[in-house]
């Protein structure tokens, strides 16, 4: 085991979470329905005028995709504490960081690369532009894998606890403010015609934040879980 | 200047009385709170040291 | 002259020290208050452009200055129970929550009441309201976290480590609430462009320091009824005169 490098743990890892979300695959479909659905509901509750939904988009479809990675959150960590597999992996000689941060990945994988896909087909249905979809596929790029992240550190926290879904959006969604913001900032610049490129550097810039801290925090919010 | 014009506070009463009035509530309430936390916690104790007395 | 802090850490001999620290500052806040509502409203004079309503200044702006205060106060004892496992401080961290929380409702009561006369609509999408209304999101997040949780211990660090990541995240989304006001135009709300009155000062920081005392005082009578639930069961407790009586 100690021969293991931390690229090859980090694959393991990512493999066999990928795998067992391949045996539940309704789990990942009710995600992507979940965001389907709610995008779809805004147009019925605020009226069909193209241009109240043209310029309503972005920010619905980041609504709902903050509101869809909520919903995954609590199946994070759950069945490895429940089996007992989360022990063992406090145990390892490896770092724990780097395993939390194969299993933040995995966990976008499997439900925030859905949601980056099927956005554009939404995006369609509020008649965006082809740049805005670009831009926004590019900005779900980049923030999904945060909102994933802060999320980890909320299901770690709340791991096992009784009414853990509604807590654990109590916990992270005020954190995801900024996300939300620079997220369909981004695709709204491009609409109206200012620049992108300061909304999506300063998505990335959030992006290198969470990828140093948000593994090591979760590593600890674990631990403290666990004892 | 009269008391009926202070309190009137140039059309603005509704505000100014409601903002101080909130404010008065929420340390009302607070304290309130408080002191009920505390003599719950003290009758607990008395229970517990009652029992104690009794089992001894 | 060293004051050994240690042995006022521990919760037995706080006990006792903050149940005589509590008259003083509540007295004063008490004075305080009266003082600065005396200014406030006796002294401080009409302004020319807000007429009587700038009046809420002197309850809205300590309200909200000293919510967020807390919140770092809170994340400062969080950190300081978490690293050093020193179990006061992690009792000051959850005694301060409710206060700031209840500050922090009191500054957007306070606001929706100034922001109707003077903008015309209860609730304006402003940065400082927005970031106002979200950290009493961060507030319920704490208190709700720790109420979820029933070993005291486990309890404390998660939420110290919560109240932790969340004073990290308060510039971030100041500032990316500010971006998000200007790119949209929304509406600024400054205070009136002529400086203050020195009584309206004076009026702001004497009622400043009154919410700042009452805090205190406040927080210090929680974390006693903290300190006795936690520690129930020990011999010190058992041996209060209030206990024995």
């Amino acid at each position: 085991m100690n021969k293991l490098s931390l690229i090859d743990l980090l694959s393991l890892v990512i493999r066999r979470d990928l795998v067992l979300a391949m045996r539940r695959r309704a789990d990942v479909l009710t995600t992507l329905i979940f965001f389907v659905i709610v995008v779809s509901l805004f147009p019925l509750g605020v009226g069909p005028e193209m241009d109240m939904l043209r310029k309503m988009a972005p920010g619905v479809v980041w609504v709902a995709a903050l509101l869809a990675s909520m919903l995954s959150l609590g199946r994070m960590f759950s069945a490895d504490y429940l089996d007992g597999t989360l022990e063992q992996m406090m145990l390892v000689p490896q770092s724990l960081s780097v395993l939390v941060l194969a299993k933040i990945l995995a966990h976008w994988m499997v439900s925030g690369l859905p949601l980056v896909i099927m956005a554009p087909v939404l995006g369609l249905q509020f008649d965006m532009p082809t740049q805005a979809l670009w831009v926004l596929i590019a900005a779900l790029l980049l923030g999904t894998p945060i909102l994933s992240m802060i999320g980890a550190v909320g299901a770690a926290l709340t791991l096992g606890l009784r009414g853990g879904g509604a807590l654990v959006s109590l916990l992270v969604l005020p954190l995801c403010i900024p996300v939300l913001i620079f997220g369909a900032g981004a695709v709204e610049a491009v609409v109206s015609g200012t620049s992108v490129g300061s909304h999506l550097s300063l998505l990335g810039a959030l992006l290198l934040i969470a990828l140093v801290f948000t593994p090591w925090v979760t590593a600890l919010a674990l631990r403290i879980s666990m004892e | 200047m009269n008391w009926g014009e202070f309190f009137f506070m140039n059309g603005y009463a509704w505000y100014i009385w409601g903002s101080y009035g909130m404010a008065l509530l929420i340390f009302f309430i607070e304290i309130v709170m408080v002191r009920h936390r505390k003599m719950l916690i003290l009758e607990q104790l008395h229970l517990m040291r009652n029992v104690e007395n009794v089992v001894t | 002259m060293a004051i050994n802090w240690f042995k006022y850490s521990a919760p037995s001999t706080f006990y006792g020290v903050a149940g005589k620290m509590v008259p003083w500052f509540s007295w004063s806040a008490a004075i305080l208050f009266v003082v600065g509502l005396y200014i406030g409203f006796f002294v401080a004079p009409t302004d020319i452009q807000q007429s009587e309503a700038y009046r809420i200044m002197f309850i809205h702006v300590p309200a909200s200055i000293l919510s967020m205060f807390i919140y770092l106060v809170m994340a400062g004892y969080a950190a300081l129970g978490l690293i050093f496992n020193t179990r006061l401080s992690s009792m000051m961290a959850s005694a301060l929550a409710p206060t700031g929380a209840l500050l922090a409702f009191l500054s957007l009561w306070t606001g929706a009441l100034w922001g109707k006369p003077m903008w015309g609509a209860w609730w304006v999408w402003d940065a400082r309201l927005t970031s106002e209304l979200i950290l009493l999101f961060l507030y319920l997040g704490f208190i709700a976290l720790h109420a979820s949780i029933d070993d005291p211990r486990r309890a404390d660090r998660a939420s110290a480590l919560l109240a932790i990541i969340g004073s990290v995240n308060v510039p971030i989304i100041y500032f990316s609430v500010q971006w998000w006001n200007t790119l949209h135009q929304g509406a600024t709300v400054k205070f009136t462009g002529t400086s203050m009155h020195v009584a309206m000062q004076q009026g702001m920081f004497t009622m400043m320091l009154a919410v700042w005392l009452y805090a205190i005082a406040v927080t210090l009578l929680r974390v006693r009824c903290i300190i006795l639930e936690r520690e129930c069961k020990a011999q010190w407790v058992s041996e209060l005169v209030e206990v024995r009586r």
